[in-house]
């Protein structure tokens, strides 16, 4: 009998093997997904076909993929800048709420008078969107820095916190005849879409794809930029690999805490303003279908590289958004399942060089 | 005819990824002698004992206990067969009893635990080999010498013949040693057989009775009979070259007093007072040794100086108080430090080289550039250090936990003495290296006095203290004992009796 043998390894890892590995991993998570189907009785490669079509099939299916990216991708650098230095922020879900409820309040309050010209009310809200998740990551922040609360239970507490936060002013202040929702923005608080050109160029018309996606791709480049470049990032990525040597090295640890997790939150409050601004333009119930949650994966599968972070981005906007064309709609659930499965396995590959050992009597030399 | 080797080790190769540990060795321990296995850091002299203890399998070879062949496949299949293994860092319960220790993981008793009939078997086994320590104390009541010995009963009691001790010495105080020495003397009269594993030769010359020395896996001398050897042809066999056993020193004026320190108490992390009104002077181009066994306040004494603990007196360096401060300040008032832990306090393990000699600067010019790291700038800076240290590494993009541990000691140092430093701390500089980067460590201390800074210099060893010191203080108990000038007058049995307590005023 041949045997399987797992050597660690002690040779740097190919530049080209993680790539491979993802990707294998989200290929051999369509197969099992595909068999899966089969044995249900239903025809893989046909849902495969229109799994594609419902997401890259035409360029209007094309910019609704990229319309669920878009929050994803600021999600997911939200998570990645945590996850950098080892804080665990899982309340990116909370930290969007509170982002999309304060950009909102430019508009409803109102913030700015009628009439403010459309470029200042989107900066404005903006701004205000970026605040409200930022002040969502200072709370658990700020405690897991000086009474050194953990962070994952606060966070993920106040992800719930945040969803009636924003409930009880939707129903208490803000109510359009009592649903629960508010009324639609005024136009000078929409962001942008391909369509709003459909009468200079016809192709466009019914292009839902709005300026969020301009905002993302900026602060992806950001992101990477502060990490890989900056002094903060340098500060970052001490704290996150060694605590101790960044303390002995002068480093202020506690600020730096609070300082990530409110960088963290503004990037998630961020997707929740180009949510309210560029897809439902107004406030309502549910306005994240657990984007701050698929953020925590997404960011992993990116290995916590911010560029890595648009293409998985896109991978899950379309699963989402093909999830919602076929029946039952669970299959989409369970594809996501499946890659992320397959994605933390393959680390084994990435760690270990696995060897097919055939039993003969070993020679040494 | 009995079979006069109670171990024998032939033709053992172990073979791990990307790394030939043990290359055909051979070992083999008569009945009733101490064998001594000699070798630096990385020679491979645990790894062949840990197949011994029944933690790894040889790749190749055979074993023989007693004449008998055998194959282990787990720790239990070498304690059946009487092995026992001392380990370098001791596995007991802290809040449970001597006794307890002992009986910890043993079938019998099953249910009902008469601990006074236990305690008085314990009590017989101390009185067979010369081992006391009170069976009813708890563990967290004992030295480290007295907690070594219970490691030793708990193999003894378990019916162990062939004892492997695992550098028993370098956690001891001088007469802890000698007192170890004499157990295990009592304890081969008494049949049992011993494998010291060491690097220290003097405590080698002195006990055993023949040795084996290993070289990067390979024996370069096996079963040597400890007659007509000396110590330094012991180096020789050791490193593969003649070893300088002395840096030399050259003479200096000491300058301005740089630390003072008045008064200093500090609790260690457990809240227990560690540091007990502890003063200290030294001056620029002077090298204050610190001498004691680990876990009396040196620690502590290290981190207060460096902003790291809080502490209740005062600290001034050049005058500038600092007691209380955060690190940040020591820094900038020029103090650096070399840390007792390289891998957990000193580097950062998954950064690269570059990242790691730019934790002190960083912020400066020309690596740090206002918001920016300028990472072509801190390359050169790396490369730089690489080539002037001579620090080992493919290139300066690697992760700091890929370098041996000179070399990670050697990029730390280059970081420390780029600071330009007025005072160093250097914690435990050559712990666990290798012959040829101790002598490059301590070579590099003196250059920093003979630029002038101040040096508090804390070491176990005795010897780089007596090779490095202006003056030696040594500490006991969170307390300085008092201190020596380290000049012909020099007294190490003083030291040895100041180390353990014992005021000699």
């Amino acid at each position: 009998m041949p045997t399987l043998i797992f050597e660690k390894r002690v040779d740097d890892i190919p530049k080209w093997l993680p790539f491979v590995t993802s990707m294998g991993s989200v290929i051999i998570a369509f197969v099992i997904s595909g068999f899966i189907l089969w044995l249900l009785g239903g025809q893989p490669l046909v849902v495969g076909q229109y799994f594609f079509e419902a997401s890259f099939g035409s360029w209007a299916v094309f910019s609704d993929t990229m319309v669920k990216a878009t929050p994803l991708i600021l999600v997911g650098l939200a998570c990645t800048v945590a996850f950098k230095m080892k804080l665990w922020n899982i309340g990116a879900e909370g930290q969007f709420y509170l982002g999309a409820f304060a950009a909102s309040l430019v508009v409803l309050v109102p913030l700015v008078p009628d009439g403010t010209p459309k470029p200042i009310v989107l900066l404005a809200m903006m701004l205000m969107g970026m605040l409200g998740g930022a002040v969502w990551g200072l709370i658990p922040g700020y405690l897991k820095a000086y009474f050194n609360i953990n962070e994952i239970i606060t966070t993920l507490m106040l992800n719930y916190v945040a969803i009636q936060w924003n409930n009880f002013w939707i129903f208490n202040s803000f109510s359009d005849a009592g649903f629960q929702m508010t009324p639609s923005f005024d136009k000078s608080a929409w962001l942008p879409r391909l369509a709003d050109y459909a009468r200079q160029y016809r192709f466009l018309s019914g292009m839902t794809l709005h300026l969020g996606v301009v905002i993302a791709l900026v602060a992806t480049v950001v992101v990477w930029w502060i990490l890989a470049r900056s002094r903060w990032g340098y500060e970052i990525k001490l704290i996150g690999d060694n605590p101790l040597a960044a303390r002995y090295a002068g480093l202020n640890i506690k600020q730096n805490v609070v300082l990530v997790m409110m960088f963290s939150g503004a990037l998630a409050g961020l997707a929740g303003m180009a949510e309210v601004s560029g897809v439902v333009h107004r406030l309502q119930e549910r306005i994240s279908p657990g984007y701050g949650f698929t953020g925590i994966i997404i960011a992993w599968l990116a290995k916590l590289n911010p560029f890595a972070v648009i293409p998985v981005s896109i991978l899950f906007g379309a699963l989402i958004l093909a999830g919602r064309e076929i029946q039952p709609s669970g299959l989409a659930n369970m594809l996501q399942g499946f890659i992320l499965f397959m994605v933390i396995s393959s680390d084994v590959l990435l760690r270990y060089k696995i060897k097919l050992v055939r039993p003969t009597v070993s020679h040494e030399v | 005819m009995t079979n006069p080797y109670a171990v024998e080790m032939i033709d053992i190769v172990i073979r791990f990824p990307g790394v030939l540990a043990n290359d055909h060795v051979n070992f083999t321990l008569k009945s009733g002698e101490i064998h001594a296995l000699l070798g630096e850091n990385g020679a491979g002299k645990s790894t062949l004992m840990n197949v011994l203890a029944g933690l790894y399998k040889q790749t190749s070879g055979t074993i023989k206990i007693n004449g008998q062949p055998v194959s282990f496949n787990s720790p239990k299949d070498s304690i059946a067969v009487g092995i026992g293994m001392v380990h370098q860092h001791f596995m007991l319960v802290p809040t449970q009893t001597v006794t307890e220790n002992i009986l910890l993981g043993l079938d019998t008793p099953r249910f009902i635990l008469n601990l006074k009939k236990y305690d008085q078997k314990v009590l017989e086994l101390q009185e067979q080999f010369g081992l006391r320590v009170p069976p009813t104390s708890k563990i967290w009541q004992l030295s480290v010498g007295e907690q070594q010995r219970v490691e030793i009963l708990k193999i003894l009691y378990r019916g162990a013949n062939i004892l492997i001790m695992d550098e028993p010495t370098a956690v001891l105080a001088p007469q802890e040693i000698d007192e170890l020495m004499m157990t295990m003397r009592s304890m081969t009269e008494r049949g049992k057989s011993i494998i010291f594993i060491s690097h220290k030769l003097h405590e080698v010359e002195q006990v055993a009775d023949r040795l084996t020395v290993l070289r990067k896996g390979v024996a370069t001398a096996e079963g040597r009979s400890m007659k007509g050897v000396d110590k330094a042809e012991l180096a020789r066999l050791m490193v593969g070259r003649d070893v300088i056993f002395s840096v030399s020193k050259s003479s200096s004026e000491p300058g301005d007093t740089v630390l003072q320190m008045d008064n200093v108490s500090a609790e260690n992390d457990k809240g227990i007072p560690a540091l007990k009104n502890f003063s200290l002077n030294i001056r620029a181009g002077e090298v204050m040794g610190i001498a004691g066994v680990s876990g009396n306040g040196q620690s502590e004494l290290a981190e207060v100086i460096t902003g790291l603990r809080k502490c209740r007196g005062n600290i001034k360096i050049n005058g500038q108080e600092l007691s209380n401060q955060p690190p940040i300040a020591a820094i900038k008032s020029g103090v650096a430090h070399i840390p007792e832990d390289r891998h957990h306090v000193g580097s950062a393990p998954n950064l690269s080289i570059t990242e790691n000699t730019i934790m002190k600067n960083y912020k400066q010019e020309p690596i740090g550039n206002g918001w920016t790291i300028n990472l072509p700038k801190a390359r050169i800076h790396a490369r730089g250090l690489k080539e002037q240290y001579d620090i080992l590494a493919p290139n300066v993009r690697i992760p700091a936990r890929k370098l041996s541990g000179g070399n990670l000691q050697k990029v730390i140092l280059a970081r420390e003495i780029t600071t330009q430093p007025s005072l160093m701390v250097a914690m435990q500089p050559t712990r666990g290296l290798d012959v040829g980067a101790i002598e490059a460590i301590q070579r590099l201390l003196l250059e920093q006095r003979a630029a002038g800074a101040a040096i508090l210099l804390i070491s176990e060893e005795l010897e780089e203290l007596l090779t490095l010191s202006d003056q030696i203080t040594v500490m006991f108990d969170g307390q300085s004992m008092g201190t020596l000038p380290n000049d012909d007058t020099i007294n190490i049995q003083q030291i040895g009796l100041m180390m353990t307590g014992t005021s000699t005023n």
